[in-house]
């Protein structure tokens, strides 16, 4: 036997030995080569969205539909949200939970409500914030709410960081993550400077009858333990043609926050950019948010 | 002469033919469609009891409305709702209109947030963003009788870093017709996290 031959079998041989004989089937070597989803073709998509279906059919007894829908044209996500009119009732909240199927227990939520005394120190620090505020009813007089979630930075920290590239900025703003790349070392989560990413510590839980069985790929598709995730705004609700609003825009009862296409004109945020009193958090750090806070 | 009546010819061809179609080509637009104003069940409409009583125009206790708490500047009844047509609204100008098309009765005062709401900046829109929406009436949110927004309760308060595994379970509540789903902390849990937020109170009072 030559050595290169003999190098070549035990290599085969060796990799053999690592995949579990129970569980050696094909669906296992597909998992394991999965491609990376920005390398796919768009039949790859497809095939690995079907196969993600049947999984999740097989894991939770619920038919998820995995959509792979790719960015329209001419278009670039914004948000804005109207801080005089913010109550902070949480329903943005837990509307964002039941849409993008976010794990029960443990907790974890994309959203995070903070609230302010009047006068306080603020925006560029948000030590004097409370998170946690338990009020009968809402808003306290003499406070005022701000939510914050993924800004959709248009220069990501999360995405310089990222070592397996898992996390990118997609044509139309959204910064997606393709989970199955992602290796949970939550150095996207120290760099966002918003505490915008969510990090799954357990297992996560969703009950089989509290599904939302209209998925995106790069959305809200179940997760797994060590998955980073966050906000997409809603990618599997928005990039449908015609896109309907992220769920927190549909929820919220006063009105506060809007959603649209930057690059038209006549859309509610650009509305808003152009006549409002407009501020992007943390825009000091050169992130380049397309979330956009206002005063109406 | 022959010039003049094909000219002729050309226009009409144009208004006959380009300008419907023109017109057409409007209806591309998304479609806009508003909700319905939030009437009590079996409130609407007015006429059904208004038709037989004569107006009465004197500043009193209604009998009949006593949920009607009247905040709302100086107006009373019959500044917007019309004596002779209970089942249309009246403007200034003496226009009759619709219960549905009442945010021109809104903007005649609050122009600005009228002129907000057109564009989308203030009020609500449900739909598509880039294609057909629902916008919200002004009366929807607030009640034209008193129009201030009123206080209402916060859906539960996060688990704290250490206690995301105390989730007991998650319930469904129903809020503007969607369900989401609210987690429900183990007891241990709640208390503890009342003391830390009273405990968040005085430090910050």
């Amino acid at each position: 036997m030559r050595r290169r031959d003999f190098i070549k079998s035990a290599a085969i041989g060796l990799g053999g030995l690592l995949i579990p004989a129970d569980k050696s089937d094909a669906s296992m070597w597909e998992r394991f080569f999965q491609k990376y989803f920005r390398e796919m073709t768009s039949e790859e998509k497809k095939t690995v969205a079907k196969k993600l279906e049947k999984d999740y059919q097989d894991k939770t007894g619920v038919a998820i539909n995995v959509r792979t829908t790719d960015s329209q044209p001419g278009v670039k996500f914004g948000y804005g949200l109207d801080l005089s009119r913010c109550i902070g009732c949480r329903r943005c909240i837990y509307a964002c939970v039941t849409e993008n199927n976010l794990s029960r227990k443990p907790q974890v939520q994309y959203i995070t409500v903070l609230e302010f005394k009047n006068g306080e120190k603020w925006v560029s620090d948000l030590e004097e914030s409370r998170k946690y505020y338990n009020h009968e009813l809402v808003p306290e007089p003499g406070h005022f709410y701000m939510p914050v979630q993924c800004q959709q930075c248009a220069n990501p920290p999360c995405v310089k960081v990222c070592p397996t590239k898992a996390t990118w900025r997609e044509p139309d703003g959204i910064v997606a993550i393709d989970y199955d790349w992602c290796i949970g070392c939550r150095y996207c989560m120290a760099a966002c400077p918003y505490g915008a990413r969510k990090f799954n510590w357990a297992e996560p839980t969703v009950p089989p009858d509290q599904f939302n069985p209209n998925t995106h790929y790069l959305g809200n598709r179940p997760k797994a333990k060590g998955h980073v995730e966050k906000c997409t705004f809603c990618i599997q609700r928005t990039r449908e043609n015609p896109g309907k609003y992220p769920a927190c825009v549909e929820i919220c009862p006063v009105g506060a926050r809007k959603f649209g296409n930057l690059l038209d004109p006549e859309s509610e945020v650009s509305r808003c950019i152009e006549t409002k009193r407009v501020f992007r958090l943390k825009e000091e750090l050169n992130t380049n948010p397309s979330f956009f806070y206002f005063f109406s | 002469m022959k010039e003049k009546l094909f000219a002729t010819v050309i226009l009409a061809v144009i208004m006959f033919y380009v300008l419907p179609g023109l017109a057409a080509a409007e209806t591309d637009i998304p479609k806009l469609t508003t909700t319905k104003p939030p009437f009590t069940e079996g409130i609407f409409p007015c006429s059904s009891c208004h038709a037989s009583m004569p107006p009465n125009k004197e500043k009193r206790v209604l009998a009949f409305h006593p949920d009607i708490q009247l905040k709302h500047g100086g107006n009373w009844c019959l500044d917007c709702h019309d004596s002779a047509n209970r089942d249309m609204l009246h403007l200034a100008n003496g226009d009759l209109i619709p219960f549905d098309k009442v945010y021109q009765m809104c903007g005649q005062c609050h122009g600005n947030i009228y002129r907000d709401w057109k564009t989308g900046i203030h009020g609500k829109r449900t739909g598509y963003w880039n294609g057909d929406k629902t916008y919200y009436l002004c009366v929807n949110c607030h009640n034209p009788h008193s129009p201030k927004f009123k206080p209402i309760k916060p859906l539960p308060v996060p688990a704290k870093p250490l206690e995301i595994m105390k989730v007991k379970s998650t319930v469904p509540v129903v809020i503007e017709e969607k369900k989401l789903y609210i987690p429900e902390y183990d007891k241990a849990n709640d208390k503890a996290n009342e003391k830390a937020n009273e405990k968040d109170k005085s430090s910050h009072k």
